[in-house]
């Protein structure tokens, strides 16, 4: 401990820098599922629980995720993964299947794709063999044959499931629905979406298929738990390399947390949107001010980055502004 | 493909011999054998009483198999029946009964038909051709590769069960085999039982006294390889057969199926001759190649037989020679060149070839003709295989199933020790001298051809042993009439061939498909449509050919999914849908309702449609599956006849059409595309069938059936008032009055009046339901119970919603377990948070969640309604109360889009 921290109170603050930018660019720009999901203990917990009893138990079911954009969702599933994938029986058992309503706009391209990620036996390479109507019976056919026990569970995750239930007679979610609901291979369908109203988009008897279980991720976040995450977003991990400089790091982010003209442009952010997409847009433009000349985030930085956050572009170009 | 085209052919069917026993009273006499001649050829096939026979199936390609009991008809001779103990081919046990059986069916079984209902008197019009049966003990494997024309018995079926099957009740009597009836000319030397088909391919070739006891062995099967020490005149027989055919330009199916077999079984014409005259190396491939043989001989002997009349008999017999050769000598090439020589002065095609209008027709007619002289004892011997001028598919399908015949001659062949080379011109001799036949002359260049090709096969024997050991001999070289014949057979051809042989196909294959030129259905509905181009594929074991073989299924676990290890663990597991319940409480009226109707229907062997309505999660299906539980184990123990229950589900296929798909690959295994499946199936419907179980239909989701011509609903229900059609239909849709709704008068009127529609249940039958299913597990409070019901009830009435609910309950409870004031038993505060979870509307909280500059924009709106009385604002409205924002009832989010929406409900 001694000798790293010897070792590493000498690092120079250029390479500091560097480190900075690119931990929290990660976190900023998602490419890192956080430890712990922050605010959603509760749905993490009954998500993981579902899925748990799907891969363990073969117990097949099925949940919505519903939130509005940026709230989560997919973070959220994304750690719920993460911690299943953790235990051994489930990482030999579970097959993972991921649609997305954007991708895959019509069901014969999402059952191909469905073929394509479970490998079934008509698929050679990347190809998938047979006409739509084959397919369709050629997966559910698959999907009979298995039963709770001894088949290996799958996990549907349907992306923006709101344009699922625009495809043509909602034939995908029917079935998919339907094997959830019957004795077949255990599958659990797992749907991300932004639409409040999306159970009305479905016709009833898939309706009556699906189990009615919702996750909200509806974050009714306060204003000091806005400013505390955007305080922890910014701070260093325990781990930095550079201890002075990390301690150095977090309490200037501090400073600017408490100072009066930052939590009047947080406040301002906080009453247009609470979602996390915005916040750490925010925070990445300070970061970007951060150089080695400047190696900490000023008040001034703050209120720069969340001035060009509300600026008009048409505003802009009418003014000849860069 | 170029078909011969032949005109009709009208069969007689006559009785042979004086009625054996004579009903005064009903004048019904009994025969002991009929005859069957086809009009215009010489040749008659005889059925005696204790024969197997082909019966004419719903299509042509799935005859019935039985045995002949009793061949009576009335006194003038207008009607003759034939009453017949069946047979169950494969293909006619329903694949649910298939299991029974515990081990894959060979493609040539057959079952000793017990079950009850069925028709075992037929006319004598609908017999096709016997059949070979052999009968094999229980535990006595399939021979292998097998007789691809006999049949095998092994067990009986009653419908529902398979039992060992006595041999004596299959093997026919002996006594018509070993009766040759030699003082009656017009019948055939020999007609055993069995080979019956064969008679004319005994007849051909064989014998010229033939042996009884021989005779018979072949008939009942006892091929004794070891026994058979083929002389070089034998040899000679296969060398021909084989050289003619490969030579002569069949049809191009038969030189493709040919080639496949070949290429399958690398049992090559060659080699064949070469092992015909070592006796030590023959094997049971020798017979399958004879057999393969001379069943293309047969078959193009129908067109030969009209040919006849009209080419002059010389030039034929000398054309056909020269194919023979051509064909020996290219496989001799290599060693010898002393045939060549031989052959090359025939090579020209004789001048009156140049007459026949068809190459095709010469080169076949030559050959026929040329077997024919030389085989055949008498003229009258020649039975008539081909009574029917059928369609070609037809045509070849027989040729091929025809081969028993063949095949028994073959091993008969073999069997005979005592006919030396050199006695085989005497054999062909011997039988034309007592007979003078208007045709001796034409014999006589016949058999002149025939020594010569001798001469050169001899040549060939002596290169033989040197030849044997290369395996390149083995394969099939394929002559140059085939190479001649329409590129895209000879492609198709080829590339079966390789299939077959080589591992690597499959990609090949798939490579084949994907490039589009040819997709997998279109291969498959070339093979459908000659289905019986390769019958020896099944036997072989050959890799999955096309994406369609692969087997549908999900990977199973590396463990075993873990056992519920508490009761709410239990309860969950028993409160899931997929959870069949011991019996379907609450739904008692219906289920009777379903239950007989559906009961009357098959015991009476009609037909009927019946129209099931009712919300979502009312048991509908369920209902109608426990009813088919129910009958299915009715029929089991022999309440009922038995039937078949099909199910298809309009949301479980791409297109309406899809459903004659899946009805057809249900009934029968056929694959086929939408047209023709629905094709064959008006057939199946349509057609007078003796024995055909009932079938119940149940199509779910009907509603989306609906086609603009509405022509996949007006079949279903279409084809149930049928005659013969033995169909019931069960339909289940959600909407009471969806005949009248979306059907046309035509379609509504055939659906009849039977319906039936399930009420929601009640919140007492909801609670029924739930306890049944619990089944004693205790792990819900009375009052929990009553709670989730009654909600549900007052809701929708929709089981399934009200076991999710129970559920997640029970997942509540197990989470809040660690309180230590639960009882363990889910409670009331449980059931309510359930509750609450699933039905409260997340609106409120949204709003609630919703961001400050969301909630004064949507307060805005609200107050803009207000002031309008009327609850649509412009933004422009808006933005006047609240300067922000931008467009008029949508804001930057979808999310926010939902809020107001729903807060013009609020």
């Amino acid at each position: 401990m001694s000798k790293r921290k010897v070792g590493a109170a000498h690092m120079p603050v250029g390479e500091c820098i560097t480190q900075v930018q690119e931990i929290l660019r990660q976190r900023f720009c998602r490419q890192r599922v956080p430890d712990r999901p922050g605010g959603v203990e509760a749905q993490h917990k009954h998500l993981l629980g579902l899925l748990k009893r799907t891969a363990v138990h073969g117990e097949s079911n099925s949940v919505l995720i519903v939130g509005p954009r940026g709230a989560g969702k997919t973070m959220l599933l994304k750690c719920v993964l993460r911690d299943l994938m953790e235990e051994k029986e489930v990482q030999k058992n579970l097959l993972q299947v991921h649609l997305n309503g954007l991708l895959q706009t019509d069901d014969r391209i999402a059952l191909k794709e469905i073929t394509r990620q479970l490998s079934l036996e008509n698929v050679v390479g990347d190809k998938v063999f047979g006409s739509f109507s084959e397919n369709l019976v050629f997966l559910l056919e698959a999907l009979k044959k298995g039963d709770r026990s001894s088949s290996r569970p799958v996990l549907f995750v349907l992306d923006e499931f709101d344009l699922f239930a625009h495809h043509k007679n909602q034939t995908l979610l029917y079935n998919l629905f339907d094997v959830s609901q019957s004795a077949q291979t255990p599958i659990a369908v797992v749907g991300l979406t932004c639409r409040l109203d999306v159970l009305e988009l479905l016709e009833k008897r898939v309706k009556s298929r699906f189990s009615h279980r919702q996750i909200h991720l509806l974050s009714s976040l306060t204003f000091p738990q806005y400013l505390e995450r955007v305080q922890t977003q910014l701070s260093l991990p325990d781990d930095f390399p550079d201890e002075n400089f990390a301690q150095n790091w977090n309490s200037s982010i501090k400073a600017v947390c408490e100072d009066k003209s930052v939590r009047d442009v947080l406040q301002r952010h906080f009453n247009s949107s609470k979602d996390h997409r915005t916040m750490n847009m925010l925070l990445m433009l300070c970061l970007s001010r951060v150089s080695v000349s400047k190696p900490t985030i000023k008040p001034a930085d703050v209120l720069e980055a969340s001035r060009m956050c509300f600026s008009d572009a048409k505003a802009n170009m009418l003014h000849g502004e860069k | 493909m170029k078909y011969f085209t032949r005109p009709k052919i009208r069969r007689v069917l006559q009785w042979r011999g004086e009625p054996i026993s004579l009903n005064r009273r009903t004048k019904i006499s009994e025969y002991e054998s009929l005859v069957i001649r086809v009009e215009g050829l010489p040749r008659t096939t005889v059925i005696n009483v204790g024969q197997h026979i082909l019966i004419e199936g719903e299509d042509e390609e799935n005859p019935y198999v039985a045995k002949v009991l009793r061949l009576f008809g009335d006194e003038s001779g207008t009607q003759k029946k034939v009453t017949v103990q069946w047979y169950s081919m494969v293909s006619e046990v329903p694949l649910s009964k298939l299991k029974l059986l515990g081990r894959e069916p060979h493609p040539q079984e057959i079952f000793y038909y017990q079950g009850p209902n069925c028709d075992d008197e037929v006319s004598a019009e609908s017999i096709l051709r016997p059949v070979k049966v052999k009968h094999l003990d229980g535990s006595a494997p399939f021979p292998d590769p097998g007789d691809p024309d006999s049949l095998y018995v092994k067990l009986s079926w009653d419908s529902k069960t398979f039992k060992v099957v006595d041999s004596a009740l299959v093997n026919p009597d002996p006594a018509p085999a070993s009766c040759p009836k030699p003082s009656l000319p017009p019948s055939p030397p020999c007609s055993p039982p069995a080979a019956a088909p064969a008679s004319r391919g005994l007849a051909r070739r064989a014998l010229p006294t033939p042996d009884p006891s021989v005779m018979r062995r072949a008939a009942l099967g006892e091929v004794r390889y070891s026994r058979a020490s083929a002389s070089a005149g034998k040899a000679c027989y296969a060398a021909e057969a084989e050289s003619l055919h490969s030579a002569t330009k069949l049809s191009a199916s038969k030189c493709l199926s040919a080639k496949r077999r070949n290429a399958m079984e690398r049992t090559p014409g060659v080699r064949k001759k070469l092992e015909l005259c070592s006796p030590e190396k023959k094997s049971m491939s020798h017979t399958d190649v004879l057999s393969q043989l001379l069943d293309e001989d047969l078959e193009s002997e129908g067109m030969l037989a009209q040919h006849l009349s009209s080419s002059p008999p010389r030039t034929l017999s000398l054309g056909h020679r020269l194919t023979p050769l051509k064909k020996s000598r290219r496989a001799s090439a290599a060693q010898d060149a002393s045939p060549l020589k031989e052959s090359t002065g025939m090579d020209s095609p004789p001048p009156s070839a140049a007459e026949d209008s068809s190459r095709e027709l010469l080169d076949k007619s030559p050959q026929q003709g040329g077997l024919v002289e030389a085989g055949l004892p008498t003229s009258s011997v020649k039975t008539p295989r081909r009574r029917n001028a059928t369609p070609r598919g037809k045509y070849a399908t027989r040729g091929q199933k025809a081969s028993t015949p063949s095949r028994q001659k073959g091993s008969k062949v073999l069997k005979e020790p005592a006919l030396g080379a050199l006695a085989e011109v005497d054999h062909e001799d011997s039988p034309m001298l007592p007979v003078t036949t208007p045709r001796s002359s034409k014999r006589k260049s016949a058999r002149l051809v025939l020594s010569r090709i001798k001469v050169q096969l001899s040549l060939l024997e002596n290169q033989q042993d040197r030849d044997s050991d290369s395996e390149e001999e083995d394969d099939f070289v394929p002559s140059k009439k085939e190479l001649q014949s329409s590129s895209e057979e000879e492609e198709e051809g080829e590339e079966e061939a390789g299939l077959d042989s080589d591992e690597d196909v499959v990609v090949k294959k798939r490579r084949h498909a994907s490039a589009g030129s040819r997709t997998p259905r279109s291969k498959q509905k070339t093979s459908t449509r000659t289905p019986r181009k390769t019958p020896n594929r099944k036997v072989t074991p050959s890799t999955p050919r096309t994406p369609h073989r692969a087997t549908p299924s999900i990977p199973s676990r590396s463990r075993p999914a873990r056992q519920p290890a508490n009761v709410l663990e239990e309860a969950r597991i028993r409160l899931h849908v997929s959870s069949v319940p011991e019996s379907l409480p609450c739904r008692e009226q219906e289920f009777q309702d379903i239950y007989s109707f559906v009961e009357s229907k098959i015991i009476d062997g009609t037909g009927g449609c019946m129209y099931i309505s009712g919300v979502p999660g009312t048991g509908k299906t369920a209902t109608v599956h426990e009813v088919m539980r129910c009958l299915q184990h009715a029929a089991d123990v022999d309440e009922i006849p038995p039937f078949h229950f099909i199910e298809i589900n309009g949301m479980k296929m791409t297109d309406p059409h899809q459903a004659y798909v899946q009805i057809l690959q249900k009934l029968t295994g056929q694959k086929a595309t939408a047209d023709h499946a629905a094709a064959l199936l008006e057939k199946r419907f349509s057609n007078p069938a003796p024995k055909r179980e009932s079938t119940v239909l149940l199509v779910d989701e009907l509603d989306l059936l609906w086609t603009r011509k509405q022509n996949v609903m007006y079949n279903l229900f279409d084809w149930p008032t049928r005659r013969h059609a033995r169909l019931v239909v069960l339909t289940i849709a959600n909407t009471m009055d969806l005949p009248e709704r979306i059907m046309i008068n035509r379609v509504a009127s055939r659906l009849g009046l039977t319906r039936m529609s399930f009420q929601p249940y009640s919140f007492k039958q909801l609670q029924q339901i739930i306890t049944s299913r619990l089944n004693k597990v205790k792990a819900f409070e009375e009052d929990a119970l009553q709670l989730v019901s009654r909600k549900v009830a007052a809701l929708s009435g929709d089981a399934r919603r009200c076991l999710d609910i129970c559920r997640r309950a029970t997942e509540i409870c197990e989470h809040s377990a660690s309180d230590p004031s639960a009882t363990g038993l889910v409670g009331m505060g449980h059931v309510m948070d359930a509750l609450n979870e699933m039905f409260s509307s997340a609106y409120i909280t949204a709003i609630k969640c919703a961001s400050v500059q969301e909630q004064i924009f949507l307060r805005a709106v609200i107050a803009e309604f207000r002031r309008l009385g009327l609850e649509e604002a412009t933004f422009q409205q808006v933005k006047s109360r609240r300067t922000e924002r931008r467009r008029r009832r949508s804001c930057r989010r979808s999310f926010l889009h939902e809020s107001i929406d729903r807060l013009k409900f609020i």
